[in-house]
């Protein structure tokens, strides 16, 4: 299979009164059509601001990306994103959120097909019940639900997922990681999703890739998953390579994570002259002269 | 009366203690210190016809105490609705534009603390060339002008605290800008919006009462000062109870409304 999203050389720069910051530097990522690719890194490592670019959300300062074969320019929803946080409008029902982005992608259909459109993604989701509800009438799960059927629901070329399960309890987030396989499955939606829970990466994807931390972070590690689907989570976990793989991918966030504090880790002031630190204060009480 | 039960009167109790303290300072005022002072009781005396028979017209400046309410509350809402027509507008492009911001904040800081005293006889050499119109149109361009400052800064409050998530929710799915404004950032204003447009209210019935006196127009404001010109001083006391009393009936509505667009 051909490359279906290729990300070559991406760069972001944020000017500041300090001069630029590099936060991503040269990333290149070729995705296959249908492929399920993670990248996991450390918070802040600049991994969102990867998919944000690519969301079209945040400007591309250098490099390019190419999805089916265009150059992308700007935000679309050829591109379904679930965010971190729902992101649901409060004065729409879960119905209504999700049909905001149905007309404007099917604006040549007619309204009872918009209809059978919405309903049908809600109750995959598990929704069928509380599609006229409010998001405040809605566990955090159950938005994050409407979040996912709004995403699919667009038909997009490729899914943007950003940490979409990072605020959600862990026997939530192994629901909606099934929910979310199962659908995707379905649909087989050339997928990008960022986390930092290695088990979630090892569960979903095909490819894992490895951000080393920034500033200009790039990619440090590609990991094959080879495990066979439709998965299954007692499978997955059981199979041979899972804690082969998990032991790899923590290897390499501890090795950066370490790489990363040495050199920016603060030096402690020295004591004023003629004050005490805390420290020497409990030296003098436990080491009495 | 256990004491249990007293505290389940207390929202009644209270306030009238609050209110049976203030009279005995008024009724003990009038004949110490304040002579000129109406008593409670002879402004009550003097007033009831006016409360007893809300709706009389026995002359132009001489009409019950709701019916000079209604006449002031028609321009009130007059003024009011101009303020809101003009003030949003302004506060969402103060809460989009930054270089909207920079250009007109100063002198919308300038302007906000300017007293409705100030702003009257503008309005009246304004309005100069409308001849018997001059004195309603001076008004409610006094009042609009006084009241719309809340609403135009709650405004852009509003749009400005709009989170990055919906904004960003309208630039995924490649909303066009009319329905962004639509369906994005006049929902999610909303909330602040209607802070603005009660606090708004306020100030527009504050204003009422200087316009009506200025322009010597019948309301509850202009019957005030022609009472206070005629010596009739009750008649003070009973203009200011009526103000303060549709003043507060009008801010409880307003947070009625206020708080339905609160829980979205």
């Amino acid at each position: 299979m051909s490359d279906y999203c290729e990300l070559s050389k991406l760069t972001k720069i944020y000017p500041t009164p300090k001069g630029p910051a590099v936060i991503v530097k040269d990333f290149d990522l070729n995705i296959k059509k249908g492929e399920f690719v993670t990248l996991i890194g450390h918070s802040g490592c600049g991994k969102s601001t990867v998919l944000s670019m690519l969301a079209g959300l945040n400007d591309i300062t250098a490099g390019g990306i190419i999805l089916a074969g265009r150059e992308l320019d700007g935000a679309g929803p050829d591109r379904g994103v679930v965010f971190q946080s729902p992101s649901l409008l409060p004065w729409m029902t879960a119905f209504e959120n999700v049909m905001l982005g149905v007309k404007q992608v099917f604006f040549t259909a007619t309204a009872e097909e918009r209809r059978q459109i919405v309903e049908y993604y809600l109750t995959v989701v598990g929704l069928g019940d509380a599609m006229h509800k409010r998001p405040a009438e809605l566990s955090q799960g159950m938005r994050q639900r409407v979040g996912i059927a709004r995403a699919f629901a667009l038909s997009p070329k490729m899914l943007l997922l950003d940490e979409p399960f990072g605020m959600l309890d862990s026997l939530t987030r192994y629901e909606l990681q099934q929910v979310l396989i199962e659908l995707w499955r379905k649909n087989k939606i050339t997928a990008l999703m960022v986390t930092h829970d290695v088990d979630e990466a090892l569960f979903l994807s095909d490819r894992i890739v490895c951000m080393t931390d920034g500033p200009e972070a790039e990619v440090g590690d590609i990991l094959e998953v080879h495990f066979p689907r439709p998965r299954e989570r007692k499978a997955v976990m059981e199979h041979p390579d899972y804690y082969k793989l998990r032991e790899h991918l923590i290897e390499f966030l501890e090795v950066h994570a370490h790489r990363k504090t040495q050199p920016i880790a603060p030096v402690p002031n020295p004591p004023p002259a003629g004050g005490r630190s805390l420290r020497s204060v409990e030296d003098a009480l436990l080491n009495p002269a | 009366m256990n004491e249990s039960k007293l505290k389940q009167l207390d929202w009644l109790l209270l306030p009238l203690i609050g209110f049976a303290i203030v009279l005995a300072l008024w009724a003990v005022s009038s004949v110490t210190w304040a002579t000129n002072l109406p008593s409670p009781v002879k402004t009550w005396e003097s007033s009831k016809v006016y409360i007893l028979e809300p709706f009389a017209k026995r002359g132009e400046m001489d009409q019950g105490i709701l019916r000079f309410t209604w006449y002031s509350l028609i321009l009130v809402a007059k003024g009011y609705v101009l303020a809101l027509v003009i003030g949003t507008p302004i506060g969402f492009f103060l809460g989009l534009s930054k270089a909207f911001t920079k250009t007109f904040d100063p002198i919308i800081q300038i302007l906000r603390p300017v007293s409705p005293l100030a702003w009257l006889p503008l309005g009246l050499v304004l309005f100069l060339s409308a001849g018997k119109e001059a004195g309603t149109l001076g008004a409610l361009f006094t009042i609009a002008i006084c009241s719309m400052w809340p609403t135009v800064l709650n405004t852009a409050v509003g749009v400005r605290s709009i989170p990055q998530d919906y904004l960003n929710v309208a630039k995924v799915l490649k909303l066009s800008r009319t329905k962004t404004l639509f369906k994005v950032l006049i929902p999610a204003t909303l909330p602040y919006m209607f802070t603005g447009f009660r606090l708004s209210l306020g100030i527009a019935w504050l204003v009422i009462v200087a316009a009506e006196m200025l322009t010597g127009r019948p309301g509850v404001g202009g019957f005030l000062w022609q009472e206070y010109n005629s010596l009739i001083y009750e008649h003070i006391i009973l203009s200011i109870v009526t103000i303060g009393v549709v003043g507060f009936v009008l801010d409880r509505l307003m947070s009625v409304v206020e708080r339905r667009f609160k829980t979205i």
